[in-house]
């Protein structure tokens, strides 16, 4: 079997059910955001916005998509990286620089959801 | 007709080129590629390409034809020339021997990884092993690979990670085996493609699909592959 120590799951089978999964989250998430600002976007304020992303249910949803994201972009740039980048130095830089990346995006997701 | 042929020697070539040579077809008459080349090798005897059966069969003669893979033998001219010009390469992403002539090894390779064959520990009850017709008929669609390589040539997937990727021809071929109620070795065979290259690297763009000269259909396999992969794992 060909594994490859920078792919998380090491497994095809799961591999593709978290990027299929993670997907269905964040297609659900952008209806959400769509028809939320369809109905609300004529004149926005800053409380309205504030009062709709403050909600409990809310900042779950949007830290389940923010994760949701993180593995479905790792997943994802991972195949492209192991598809194009042939030097392995180059591989490793571009992938390490995506993962620092994807943790940042979280870390600051949960600060500003749940403000410290 | 003008014909442009791939050509490369590498004991006496820098480097490939394309030779133009102007062919004259014969009158009222539909040509197979082969034929061109054969043609075109009555006068040019240094002009190199695999070819056997001349009629589909051995699978020997797979080339890019103006842009599209396909068997030369059984691929009229009236098919696939634009604009009055033939245009001959060796099959894509394999290393090139000389002229049309592709080296096969890592093709071959991949074949050997699934095991083609059928494995089966049990003492068989007289004289073969049975099979009712329906079982039988699971296997139609899969038995007729004729390992051309045209499929896998023409997949990006397989251009990328030829070691990795065992490739349309592969993956079909696998099926064949896994589909076969007389083989036992299931586990054993998804077990060895249950990781993120040998199956999962196949993006469904059917490229295989579009070029079989048997008009098989690899990407359907791959997905009842991934099916079982997905039940095993659930």
């Amino acid at each position: 079997m060909v594994t490859n120590v920078l792919n998380y799951g090491r497994s095809g089978v799961a591999d593709w059910v978290v990027q299929r999964f993670s997907a269905l989250i964040l297609a659900a998430y952008t209806v959400v955001m769509v028809v939320w600002l369809a109905v609300n976007g004529g004149e926005l304020t800053f409380a309205q916005w504030q009062g709709f992303m403050g909600q409990t249910w809310m900042r779950i949803f949007t830290l389940l998509t923010v994760l949701a994201l993180a593995g479905h972009a790792w997943i994802g740039l991972w195949t492209v990286a192991t598809d194009y980048m042939k030097k392995g130095a180059i591989r490793v830089a571009f992938l390490g620089s995506v993962a620092i990346s994807l943790f940042v995006y979280v870390v600051w997701a949960i600060s500003i959801l749940w403000g410290f | 007709m003008l014909v442009s042929v791939y050509r490369y020697n590498p004991e006496t070539d820098r480097e490939p080129y394309m030779q133009d040579v102007e062919v004259s077809l014969p009158e009222g008459k539909d040509l197979m590629v082969l034929d061109v080349l054969n043609l075109i090798k009555e006068k040019d005897q240094s002009l190199s390409y695999r070819r056997s059966c001349r009629e589909g069969v051995c699978g020997s003669d797979g080339v890019n034809m103006n842009g599209k893979n396909g068997l030369a033998c059984i691929t009229p001219v009236s098919e696939v020339v634009t604009g009055g010009k033939l245009v001959v390469r060796p099959l894509p992403g394999l290393p090139v021997i000389r002229d049309l002539v592709v080296d096969m090894g890592v093709f071959y390779k991949q074949y050997q990884r699934i095991k083609p064959y059928l494995q089966n520990s049990t003492p068989a009850g007289g004289r073969e092993r049975l099979q009712s017709p329906e079982d039988r008929a699971k296997l139609d669609g899969l038995y007729e690979c004729i390992l051309c390589a045209c499929c896998s040539t023409s997949c990006p997937s397989f251009w990328w990670n030829p070691e990795k990727f065992v490739g349309p021809s592969g993956l079909l071929q696998a099926y064949r085996f896994l589909a076969d109620s007389r083989d036992e070795a299931t586990e054993e065979r998804l077990a060895e493609l249950d990781d993120p290259f040998s199956v999962f690297r196949c993006r469904g763009i059917m490229n295989c699909v579009s070029v079989c000269p048997k008009g098989l259909n690899p990407t359907k396999a791959i997905g009842h592959i991934r099916d079982m992969l997905l039940s095993r794992a659930t």
